[in-house]
C-alpha cells in the first residue's frame, strides 16, 4: 500500500539529526514537525524571520504579529529569536540551515526542482523556495509521486519552469524513496506492498535500484 | 524638526506622485503599515510601482491599491493569496516581477546600504537568471542582481520614540528594516510612540537616521490569515 501524507511526512522525519537547523515547507512538509523522533532535537526555521518555531497557539491565544511562513499562527519557545528578512535569508543563502524539506510539482532525474510556476495558469511565485534550494546542505522533497491526471513528476526533465538545477538530494514520495547523487538517482525504499515494477510504470525518470531491493 | 504627523494622510502630503516607487514592509498580513496603505489609496496616486513580499489578499493590504488600479507593477515573492492579482496579471493589466524572497530582501538592504548590486547563487540556470551577468567564484555560478531603492518607504514598527528610533515585535518585523533603510522618504506607523530616551539604546531594531515621517496607528486591525490553533485539552506538540 502506497503511503499516505502523514506516512510520507514520518519518513522525512527520519532524516532529522540531533542539532540539525531545519526549514520545512509549506503543506505535507509542514506536517514533518509532528514526527520528530524522540531523542531527536531541531531547531525550526521559519523564512519570514524566527527560529525555534513552537507549536500552534491554543485555541484564543492566536497573536498576528506571530506567523509562520505558511501564515499560519504559531508560538515561540525559548529559544526563539527573532530577526528580518534580510537576516533569515542569510542564514539559508549562506549555508547556515541543515536540511530543507519542500514540496515538488516536478524533479528531475539530476536533481532539477520545479515548483513554483505554471505559465499561462499559476502565478503564486516562488517565495524562498529559490534561496532554499540555493543555501540549504541538503534539500527533501516530499511529493505525490504522480499527478492528479496520472502524469509522471519524476522525470528525465522537467518541463516546468526550474526552481533550482541538480539541488534535491532525496524524494519521498508514496511510493518510496529515491537518493539523487551526481552519478543518477537510485531508489533505495519501497512502500509496504509496492512494488518495483509498479514505481517503473509510474515513473519517466531512469533510476537504478538499490542491491537490499532486489535481494 | 519634528518626525511625528498627525495621522497618515497628513505624512504623505508632499511626498506622493504619479508613477511613483514605494516599498511597504510585510509578509503575508502581518506587519503591514495598514494606516499609511488605506491613505495612499485616498491620495488617488497612480502608475504605482509597489515593492513588497506579497500583494496582501483581496480587501485588505496592499490588495486595496490593486482593486483601484492604482498599481502599475508589482515587485514580489508570493502573490498566491491574491486572486484579483492573479486576474489583473494573467489579463496583462499588470506587471510583476518575481524576485526570489532571499534576493528581494537583499536587493532592498543593498539599496539602503549604498551597493549597487551584488552576486547570489540563488535563482541560477532559471528564470530569474535570464539577461543576467554570471560570474564564477571558487568553481560556482553566480547571477549578479541590482540594487532597490524606493522614492517612499511605508513601515510599520511597534513602538518608535520620537526621535524614530524603532523597535519591532516577533514575526512583523520581516521586511521593515530594510525598506526602512531604502526610501528616499520612509513613513513609519506604529501601536505606541515613547518618549525620547525611553527605548533601551541597545534595544533598538532600527536607527531614527532612516525615519523621517512617524504617525501612531488608528483602527488597526491586524487579520489573521491562517488562524491555526491546538486545543488545551488534547495536550500534544
Amino acid at each position: 500500500m502506497a503511503w499516505t501524507r502523514e506516512e510520507m511526512a514520518h519518513r522525512a522525519a527520519q532524516e532529522l539529526e540531533n542539532g540539525y537547523y531545519v526549514n520545512l515547507g509549506i503543506g505535507i512538509p509542514t506536517l514533518v514537525a509532528n514526527f520528530i523522533p524522540e531523542g531527536i532535537d531541531v531547531t525550526l526555521q521559519s523564512e519570514n524571520g524566527m527560529l525555534g518555531m513552537g507549536p500552534f497557539p491554543y485555541e484564543g491565544e492566536a497573536d498576528p504579529d506571530l506567523i509562520n511562513a505558511g501564515k499560519q499562527t504559531i508560538t515561540e519557545l525559548n529559544r526563539t529569536s527573532y530577526f528580518s528578512s534580510a537576516d533569515s535569508f542569510a542564514m539559508i543563502r549562506g549555508g547556515h540551515i541543515d536540511l530543507s524539506i519542500l514540496g515538488a510539482m516536478q524533479v528531475s532525474q539530476q536533481g532539477d526542482l520545479a515548483n513554483w510556476m505554471i505559465p499561462g495558469k499559476m502565478v503564486k511565485g516562488m517565495g524562498g523556495a529559490m534561496d532554499l534550494v540555493a543555501g540549504v546542505k541538503k534539500v527533501v522533497v516530499i511529493m505525490d509521486h504522480n499527478a492528479r491526471d496520472g502524469s509522471a513528476k519524476f522525470l528525465r526533465e522537467c518541463s516546468l519552469p526550474l526552481t533550482g538545477v541538480k539541488v534535491v538530494d532525496m524524494i519521498i514520495s508514496d511510493v518510496g524513496v529515491f537518493l539523487i547523487k551526481d552519478e543518477g538517482a537510485t531508489l533505495i525504499e519501497l512502500a509496504p506492498d509496492v512494488t518495483i515494477e509498479e514505481v517503473k510504470v509510474k515513473t519517466e525518470a531512469n533510476f537504478k535500484i538499490d542491491k537490499h531491493l532486489l535481494a | 524638526m519634528s518626525k511625528v504627523y498627525q495621522n497618515a494622510t497628513v505624512a504623505l502630503e508632499g511626498v506622493l506622485f504619479d508613477g511613483m516607487t514605494i516599498m511597504a514592509g510585510g509578509f503575508g498580513l502581518c506587519g503591514i503599515p495598514e494606516n499609511l496603505i488605506v491613505a495612499l489609496r485616498d491620495s488617488g496616486t497612480k502608475n504605482i510601482t509597489a515593492i513588497s513580499n506579497n500583494a496582501g489578499i483581496d480587501d485588505f493590504g496592499l490588495g486595496v491599491l490593486l482593486q483601484t488600479r492604482q498599481i502599475k507593477k508589482m515587485v514580489s515573492s508570493y502573490v498566491g493569496e491574491n486572486k484579483e492579482f492573479e486576474r489583473q496579471y494573467l489579463a496583462e493589466e499588470l506587471e510583476l516581477e518575481f524576485n526570489p524572497q532571499g534576493t528581494l530582501a537583499e536587493r532592498i538592504r543593498a539599496g539602503g546600504a549604498g551597493i549597487p548590486g551584488f552576486y547570489t547563487k540563488t535563482g541560477v540556470g532559471t528564470l530569474v537568471a535570464e539577461g543576467k551577468e554570471q560570474k564564477d567564484f571558487d568553481g560556482e555560478t553566480y547571477i549578479l542582481e541590482t540594487c532597490l531603492k524606493a522614492d517612499v518607504s511605508l513601515v510599520k514598527a511597534w513602538k518608535a520614540d520620537k526621535e524614530g528610533n524603532l523597535v519591532f515585535r516577533k514575526t512583523a518585523r520581516n521586511f521593515n528594516p530594510m525598506m526602512a533603510t531604502a526610501g528616499a522618504v520612509t513613513v513609519v506607523e506604529v501601536e505606541e510612540l515613547v518618549e525620547i530616551g525611553e527605548l533601551d539604546p541597545d534595544q533598538i531594531h532600527t536607527p531614527g537616521i532612516f525615519v523621517q515621517r512617524i504617525i501612531v496607528s488608528k483602527d488597526l486591525e491586524k487579520r489573521i490569515e491562517q488562524l491555526t490553533t491546538r486545543q488545551k485539552n488534547k495536550e500534544g506538540n
